[in-house]
């Protein structure tokens, strides 16, 4: 296996969704090239990195008051029952 | 060259619960009966759903727009949207995947209404060839988590993020962050499993190659 056979099985093999024996091939290949390696090294704490960021949390505050206000409008839409929207505070 | 529009775009909130593929029988998924609950006119179930996913479709709409209040609004108009269309959801596929379609929908929709010059799609640039093939081997050590602060950390992923092609960030939120499978993200996307892959391959190492700049800079500086 050289390096771009290599590549292209990448996201199989960060998804586990790679066969025993292609795995070994895989396997073989990592532990003769140090670029693929560092690639594999580095692209699996780009998806870490990206995960564990909770770059683009909802702060409870603004959580309350979309949903109460998407409950207004689907009750001011007429299909929902006339009744007091929670705002969770 | 124009950009032709992507399908999922263009494609009426009507088709939606149809053009999901159906999954193989397996067990009712809790939700199903919320929304068969929020159907009959069940205030609490449907907001219990809203609370269930508001997150997520917050962090969905805020990755592929870069705009806070763009995913503000998107996140409202999702759940209005899905009330409205709630007697089209079938269970075929899980709600929240079904969710997800529809906030790509509108936050494509809002790229594009922002950038009036530009058609914007799941499809834009994503034939550069633009880090598909490895370039920088440095190594990053220590780990970017220990190398910056969290807040130096967030800024760094937010720019990176940003310059990604839509089509690209788009798979590589809902596959990497938000956790979806390749299938459900294929699904939530209108796309065929080997594009999901494909795309997905190309934003991870766009990515890596990107980041690798600042990673690699702080390492050599630090020295």
């Amino acid at each position: 296996m050289n390096c771009t056979e290599f590549l292209a099985k990448l996201t199989d093999y960060f998804d586990g969704q790679i066969d025993p024996a292609l795995l070994t091939e895989v396997k073989e290949h990592l532990g003769t090239c140090h670029h693929c390696e560092v690639v594999v090294d580095t692209t699996r704490k780009t998806i870490d990195v990206y995960r564990g960021a909770q770059t683009y949390e909802l702060p409870e505050e603004l959580s309350n008051r979309l949903r109460a206000a998407v409950m207004e409008r689907c009750r001011i839409s007429g299909k929902l029952p006339d009744i007091a929207v929670k705002t969770g505070k | 060259m124009e950009v032709q529009s992507s399908p999922i775009v263009d494609q009426p909130l009507e088709l939606l619960a149809e053009t999901v593929a159906a999954e193989p029988q397996a067990e009712i998924h809790p939700d199903v009966a919320l929304v068969e609950r929020a159907k009959a006119g069940d205030t609490a179930a449907f907001e219990q759903l809203v609370r269930q996913y508001d997150r997520q479709i917050f962090r969905t709409a805020q990755h592929i727009t870069q705009n806070r209040e763009d995913a503000e609004d998107i996140t409202q108009d999702v759940f209005f949207k899905a009330f409205q269309k709630l007697d089209q959801f079938q269970g075929n596929s899980k709600f929240s995947t079904w969710l997800v379609r529809i906030a790509v929908n509108e936050s494509l929709m809002r790229l594009r209404k922002r950038k009036t010059s530009k058609t914007v799609s799941m499809d834009q640039d994503v034939e550069t060839a633009e880090g598909s093939i490895p370039r920088d081997f440095a190594e990053w050590r220590p780990n970017p988590e220990q190398n910056y602060s969290q807040s130096e950390l967030a800024e760094i992923l937010r720019k990176t993020i940003a310059g990604l092609p839509p089509g690209f960030r788009t798979v590589f939120t809902l596959r990497d962050i938000e956790n979806l499978s390749t299938e459900e993200t294929a699904e939530a996307l209108g796309l065929s499993v080997p594009a999901v892959k494909s795309r997905l391959l190309r934003a991870r190492l766009q990515l890596r190659e990107r980041l690798s700049r600042y990673f690699r800079q702080n390492k050599e500086a630090s020295k």
